[in-house]
């Protein structure tokens, strides 16, 4: 197809080809590949020389849309963003234009919106690990995880009504109040985490072939990942202890304790595809203990702050960031004083991880690749937008 | 440092190539010469007490009315914990600025992304090509004069409404027993007028148009 | 009959297919409880498979397994937001699957662009490439509905009888295609008539196995 040898090409002129490597389309539909991402990869069978991100097949232009639509109804479009860790999507947007108008979600709204965004870290992180491990060749820890993730399914479905595109946050706070006896039902999942936690380290974590498949792969040193703007696990695995919840801190975060895992390069090299895991794991628990900080602390009051029906921020520009479950979101959002958003940006951590794996490619193995990008956590819609 | 610091200490450095920091409402800005962006971008990342070493995002904004696009940087300071906000305006006709791959590697990608969308020309840039559209793409999509070409390699861009062809169906199905109903009594009918009217406005003709045969057909495939 | 008049008989008469009609329900039996649906997740609705085929909402129930690749899959379930770019491959895929084939199209985006309609590159619909045999609206659909596509995906496949088969790549203009109208879709589809797939190069075909009585 014409298309695809333009790609071909491009990636043979830059590399010496032998006649003993061929160039395979590692994707866009793969199952490895978490979304639709292609990897035009130069190898010779199992050794790579070099695999360059081909991207864009899920562009759907969400940020072209930001300013086609009023900015109370962009929020849904926010959601298919990041379908996986939705609720920070949202909070990202409703913080950026929060800034531009001025106003402040109330208490109540803040701690709502800590308690949605680390249920959903948890269920995005059972995706991740559970993926991670599939990938890797074990069926059975995907399987658990899409259990566990069912029941935050539920919670998150009694809250705002969805199950996955959740649309719950507003400019100015959270569209629905806790339900009743919801507080009751998150506790009992959280303790049942509690003790799912271990049992899951016990299945996958600390498994030898797991762990041998994963250490002193894929080594990003702290420079790199810093250099290349990799955000969250990804960042935090290579020993960079960054977290924009306390760094930078927004919402209700400064009122909760909560520990930050980093990566130590216990199993191998620090920066290794064990350590981003590693992390991702962890921060599941602390995450359990936000929610039940804020549950405990659950302030009464409103849950929107008073906003226009018709929102017209005045010229400017602001930033919104998040931690998002994949990294730092920023969303850059420029007004000219319509009701519709002049430019909306957003900046996904997925994104940066894309650039660093062809820096990564050479000299590894396909199945290597693999666990590089698992490790990485990319969801397609983040890189594509 | 605080970004009034920080803009002290790029003017001392580059004197009239670094603009003063912005009074709109929202986030302050610094914008600086085309020319010099990739020595200031240096200069933040390497000198000491500075030490920009996180480009957070690289961005573009079209602005026809002034005739510029402008290239937004958002970088940050890991170590001293310190962030700023730097914007170029490059000219419309032919946006072209010095990339600052060199300096942080994060910008490779974003300054493709911003290639693909806007048609801004990088200068220096190892792999200037379409990121997140087909290479074949005609047009930046993201520039405010874009005009969607209608579809892409014989795919149109159409979605005629359910909701116009359903009535198209109803009108006609109404029709028919109407018809059939006059010409069984043709004295004491009146012929039911359809009071079906389409409520979207009427597409335009797409590519390829869906046809919906009317009759029989129709009720079985809603049964 | 000589060997040589069976191999000239016309593939789905003779007394074996036209007289024993259990024969039919048998081969379709056989085949609903087998489907293979290719793993082609593309946005949200992907995240959605997944857990439908997870543990609550089982789709192994079924004996319907994920395939990732296109040539050991008869159903190809297309999950998520199709766009140009990626268009171009779906046909690919579509092309190489071996008959019969099926295509379930799940959610907004791929039965009609879903929310994406302002955008640019955004195909409204997966049916201006392949043609659809059940449509399954939802912004995800949960599980329960997409198993309900796949439900009616089975009642397609039991309502087709071998002497009739319209399926593309069996070149019979004139026999019509028996799908029985008693499958309901799951979903209401723009009516178009039946592309014809035999032999061109790519182009964006349109339609949806209608019934045509």
């Amino acid at each position: 197809m014409a298309i695809d040898m333009q790609l071909d090409r491009h990636i043979l002129r830059r590399t010496d080809s032998s006649d003993e490597e061929i160039v395979v389309n590692f994707g866009p539909q793969h199952p490895s590949t978490h979304g639709v991402i292609n990897f035009v990869t130069q190898t010779n069978g199992e050794v790579i020389r070099r695999s360059v991100p081909d991207i864009g097949y899920l562009h759907r232009g969400l940020e072209k849309i930001g300013e086609m639509v009023p900015y109370p109804g962009y929020m849904p479009f926010t959601d298919r963003i990041d379908y996986l860790a939705a609720m920070f999507a949202n909070e990202g947007y409703a913080l950026a234009i929060e800034r531009l108008l001025g106003v402040e979600a109330p208490p109540r709204a803040k701690y709502i919106r800590a308690i949605a965004g680390e249920l959903c870290r948890i269920s995005n992180h059972f995706i991740s690990v559970g993926t991670m491990a599939t990938d890797i060749g074990a069926a059975t820890p995907l399987t658990h995880a899409l259990r566990e993730r069912e029941t935050v399914n539920d919670l998150l479905e009694e809250l705002c009504g969805a199950r996955l595109t959740f649309n719950y946050h507003r400019i100015g706070g959270v569209a629905f109040d806790l339900p009743e006896g919801w507080a009751t039902k998150v506790l009992r999942f959280l303790d049942h985490l509690d003790s799912y936690i271990q049992e899951w380290d016990r299945l996958i974590t600390f498994n030898n072939i797991f762990v041998r498949r994963l250490a002193n792969v894929g080594i990003i040193t702290r420079e790199k990942a810093i250099d290349y703007g990799l955000a969250g696990p990804n960042l935090r695995g290579s020993g960079v202890n960054w977290d924009i919840r306390r760094d930078m801190p927004y919402g209700a975060y400064p009122d909760f304790e909560f520990n930050i895992p980093v990566g130590t390069g216990r199993f191998g090299t620090l920066g290794d595809c064990w350590d981003r895991y590693f992390v991702r794991v962890r921060e599941m628990v602390e995450s359990s203990k936000i929610v039940r900080q804020a549950l405990a602390k659950l302030p009464e009051g409103e849950i929107q702050a008073k906003v226009a029906r018709k929102l017209k921020p005045e010229a400017g520009e602001a930033v919104g960031r998040v931690e998002s479950a994949r990294g730092e979101m920023l969303y850059y959002a420029v007004s000219d004083g319509s009701e519709k958003a002049y430019r909306l940006r957003v900046r996904t951590g997925s994104f940066m991880a894309m650039g660093i794996i062809e820096e990564l490619s050479p000299g590894i193995m396909v199945a290597d690749l693999i666990a590089i990008i698992a490790s990485l956590d990319v969801v397609a819609p983040e890189v594509d937008r | 440092m605080t970004p009034e610091d920080l803009c002290t200490r790029l003017k001392a450095q580059f004197g009239d190539a670094v603009g003063a920091l912005s009074e709109t409402k929202g986030d302050r800005f610094v914008v600086v010469k085309v020319e010099k962006i990739a020595d200031v971008c240096r200069f933040l990342k390497t000198t000491t007490g500075l030490e920009f070493d996180y480009c957070q995002d690289i961005t573009a904004v079209d602005w026809p009315a002034r005739k510029v696009i402008e290239v937004v940087y958002h970088v940050y300071s890991l170590v001293h914990r310190h962030g700023l906000v730097l914007k170029a305006e490059t000219d419309r006709e032919k946006p072209t600025i010095a990339t600052v791959e060199s300096v942080w590697k994060a910008a490779t990608w974003l300054e493709r992304e911003i290639y693909d969308l806007f048609g801004v020309n990088f200068e220096g840039h190892s792999d200037l090509r379409r990121i997140l559209l087909p290479d074949d793409w005609v047009g930046y999509p993201l520039r405010k004069d874009y005009q969607e070409a209608g579809g892409w390699h014989g795919i149109s861009n159409e979605r005629p409404d359910p909701l116009v062809q359903l009535s198209k169906v109803t009108d006609e199905k109404r029709k028919a027993v109407a018809a059939a109903a006059a010409a069984a009594a043709p004295v004491a009918v009146v012929a039911p007028a359809p009071a079906v009217a389409p409520v979207a406005p009427a597409p335009t003709a797409p590519a390829v148009a869906p046809v919906a045969p009317a009759g029989p057909a129709g009720d079985e495939r809603k049964g | 009959m000589t060997p040589q008049d069976l191999h000239q008989v016309e593939p789905g008469t003779g007394v074996l297919f036209t007289n024993t009609s259990m024969l039919d329900d048998a081969i379709n039996l056989a085949r609903k409880n087998s489907i293979h649906y290719l793993l082609f997740g593309l946005a949200c609705c992907g995240i959605e498979l997944m857990q439908t085929g997870g543990p609550r909402a089982d789709l192994d129930r079924f004996a319907a397994i994920f395939r990732a690749s296109p040539r050991q899959a008869d159903l190809m379930i297309v999950a998520g937001t199709l766009t140009y770019k990626m268009a171009v491959r779906t046909k690919l895929l579509y092309d190489q699957m071996a008959e019969p084939k099926y295509v379930l199209s799940m959610g907004s985006c791929a039965n009609c662009g879903g929310l994406f309609q302002a955008s640019y590159s955004v195909c409204k619909g997966v049916d201006k490439i392949i043609p659809v045999d059940v449509y399954v609206p939802g912004c995800p659909p949960r599980p329960e509905a997409l198993t309900e596509g796949l439900l009616r995906i089975q009642d397609i496949m039991m309502c087709e009888r071998w002497k009739t088969k319209m399926r593309p790549g069996r070149v019979d203009p004139k026999a019509p295609m028996m799908i029985s109208s008693k499958v309901s879709r799951v979903g209401s589809a723009p009516a178009s008539p039946a592309p014809d797939h035999r032999g061109k190069a790519w182009e964006p075909s349109q339609g949806s196995h209608e019934d045509k009585t």
